[in-house]
């Protein structure tokens, strides 16, 4: 069984076409991460998925029903928005059972079901609280309170976390990783932050300029990336990409190398200068100049590299990766 | 700056501290010493017993009091109706539509009188409540929208979004989520509203000068003649007059900071 079908899906605002052909499959239990840049149609796509924006063609399946005509409340989903949207004039216990009011479920399911999530999520002595008066995390707790109470077939989230400070952000992924080991239901997740990606789902779909990038488990992306975009967006510090004339001369093409996969090596065909060294204490990053293209060189443990002097690096080339012009790999 | 607000309170209060203090004195007194305190000697009810008498007193009141608690909640009901939907759907001739209704703020609807009385005439609603109600309404709505649709454009999309996840239909999203949210803005065209409605002397003259139909302002005329006036009685009819829209002053103002301080979306 699926949980979610997108099947060519197209959406234009005004002239604009912001969602192209877009075909992607979830199934159940499944965590999917939505990532690209901003502006490349993943909200859009949630939102579409949601109900609240209309695609101009294609078909939106649900838990195996075709939902193209249902109206959000009645798609089985539940949302959580990056603002958090509280009710601003309902306390924590209104906001999470507006919806079950709505669909006229008894009081003692209700009851029991608030008292499950608020438990499951800490927010039992806040429950006759405002939203003004919590804290950001608590309110994000609340917001996922208020989609968990429904019991929805899907959740669906849109950038969560960016309104949290960076701490709070971390704790914040793993109590919804946790979440979704617990409830085990299908949640597709829309973020711009590739660390979010990497960290939370079990299949990313990365999304650029309202196209479908490319599809696969974190690792896949990482390791076999279809394209350069792709390639450059996973991973941080991101994949370095060098002409690869620097190496053999008239080669036209690209080659990408990963940060950890470059080393110092005193035979290295690469002559760098080191500009500027980063001590992580788990990690040293040294950011090199090779004529005039920025590398990272991301070492494991700690190094102590003189910045300003020059360093010579080597890279397995095994583990290269070749785009042509256009930014297609190569193999 | 405190003072410059005191001082200012002072100058706007001296007005209705004199109506106050005069209507308590004696007609002799309240010309000869206009700003003295009533004492001992010069107290007086006489003005207020003339006023309690003349039975219409109550009739008058009540009718105040009906044109401008309905005027008001149309105004309210009808301009919220209309400016969620200039604020939140896009339909051809939106903009249009919105600069319409705003004309209305710069047109003094008086000019209209002659037109407005001939419509009454027509539509046999002379000497009825209703045709005052209507017209106050008519003069309250463009302000009302314009005010409005500034307010409900600032909620945001996501709030609304997240009540149509959660179930609720326009109508609801309007009624639970953006009426309670812009209750600041209400109150603020409600108090706009309130005073110059329970005020007018114009329309009431025009429209509903009938015995059963009369205003407290129109009522109270009865005691201005042409040759004697009875100041006692109208100081008196003023004094009461100032009563109601406090209380529905205090009422309004009493929303209009619990509205503020309710706290917004993040």
């Amino acid at each position: 069984m699926t949980a979610l079908v997108v099947e060519g899906v197209n959406k234009y605002f005004g002239d604009v076409h912001v969602l192209k052909d877009i075909n992607i499959e979830v199934n159940q239990g499944e965590f999917v991460v939505f990532v690209g840049p901003s502006g490349c149609g993943k909200s859009t796509l949630l939102r579409v998925i949601a109900g609240l924006e209309q695609a101009n063609s294609g078909n939106v399946s649900i838990d195996d029903k075709l939902v193209n005509a249902v109206p959000p409340a009645k798609r089985g989903i539940a949302m959580v928005f990056q603002s958090y949207a509280l009710y601003p004039h309902l306390n924590v216990r209104g906001n999470m059972t507006l919806a079950l009011k709505q669909a006229r479920l008894n009081k003692t399911v209700i009851n029991e079901r608030v008292a499950k999530v608020s438990q499951m999520l800490d927010l039992e002595d806040y429950l006759h609280r405002y939203p003004s008066e919590l804290s950001g995390g608590q309110r994000q707790r609340v917001a996922i309170g208020r989609a968990i109470v429904r019991e929805p077939k899907l959740f669906l989230f849109d950038e969560p976390l960016s309104n949290l400070d960076a701490a709070l952000r971390i704790n914040t992924r793993i109590e919804i990783a946790n979440l979704h080991k617990q409830l085990s239901t299908s949640m597709i997740y829309v973020t711009h932050d590739q660390t979010e990606a990497m960290t939370l789902a079990d299949k990313i779909v990365v999304l650029r300029d309202g196209v479908v990038e490319q599809t696969g488990t974190p690792m896949e992306l990482y390791n076999n990336p279809a394209n350069q975009f792709v390639a450059g967006f996973l991973g941080a510090p991101a994949m370095n990409f060098l002409p690869a004339d620097l190496l053999s001369n008239g080669d036209t093409r690209t080659i990408g190398i990963r940060p950890e996969d470059l080393a110092i090596n005193a035979n290295g065909q690469l002559k760098t200068r080191v500009q500027h060294v980063e001590h992580l204490g788990g990690d040293t990053n040294l950011i090199v100049q090779l004529n005039q293209h920025q590398l990272t060189v991301r070492l494991f443990g700690q190094h102590n590299v003189e910045e300003s002097s020059n360093v010579n690096l080597g890279f397995d080339t095994s583990r290269a990766l070749y785009f042509d012009t256009n930014g297609a790999r190569l193999d | 700056m405190h003072g410059a607000l005191i001082l200012y309170m002072l100058i706007a209060l001296f007005p209705v501290f004199v109506i106050l203090i005069n209507s308590f004195k004696t007609r002799k007194k309240i010309f000869r010493e206009p700003l003295a305190l009533p004492d001992s000697e010069s107290f007086t009810l006489i003005g207020y017993e003339t006023v309690l008498k003349q039975g219409e007193f109550f009739s008058y009141f009540q009718n105040s009091m009906i044109v401008t608690v309905a005027s008001l909640f149309l105004i309210l009901l009808c301009g919220a109706m209309a400016a969620y939907a200039l604020a939140e759907y896009q339909f051809k001739g939106n903009k249009w539509m919105a600069l319409y209704l705003a004309l209305g703020i710069m047109i003094p609807i008086r000019i209209g009188t002659v037109a407005i009385l001939e419509m009454m005439v027509a539509t046999n609603l002379v000497n009825t409540l209703w045709a005052l109600i209507l017209v106050y309404t008519a003069q309250g709505l463009p302000l009302a929208v314009f005010i409005l649709s500034e307010f409900m454009q600032q909620i945001s999309d996501e709030l609304k979004n997240a009540a149509r996840v959660d179930g609720l239909s326009e109508y609801q999203i309007f009624l639970t989520i953006v009426i309670p949210l812009v209750r600041p803005a209400l109150a603020t065209v409600a108090v706009f509203n309130m005073i110059p409605i329970w005020n007018d002397l114009w329309f009431p003259l025009i429209l509903a000068p009938a015995e059963e139909t009369k205003t407290l302002t129109l009522g109270s005329q009865v005691f201005i003649g042409q040759y004697v006036t009875n100041w006692n009685a109208v100081l008196a009819a003023l004094s009461m007059a100032i009563l109601p829209v406090l209380v529905l002053y205090m009422i309004f103002s009493k929303q209009l900071i619990r509205g503020i301080t309710s706290g917004a979306v993040k």
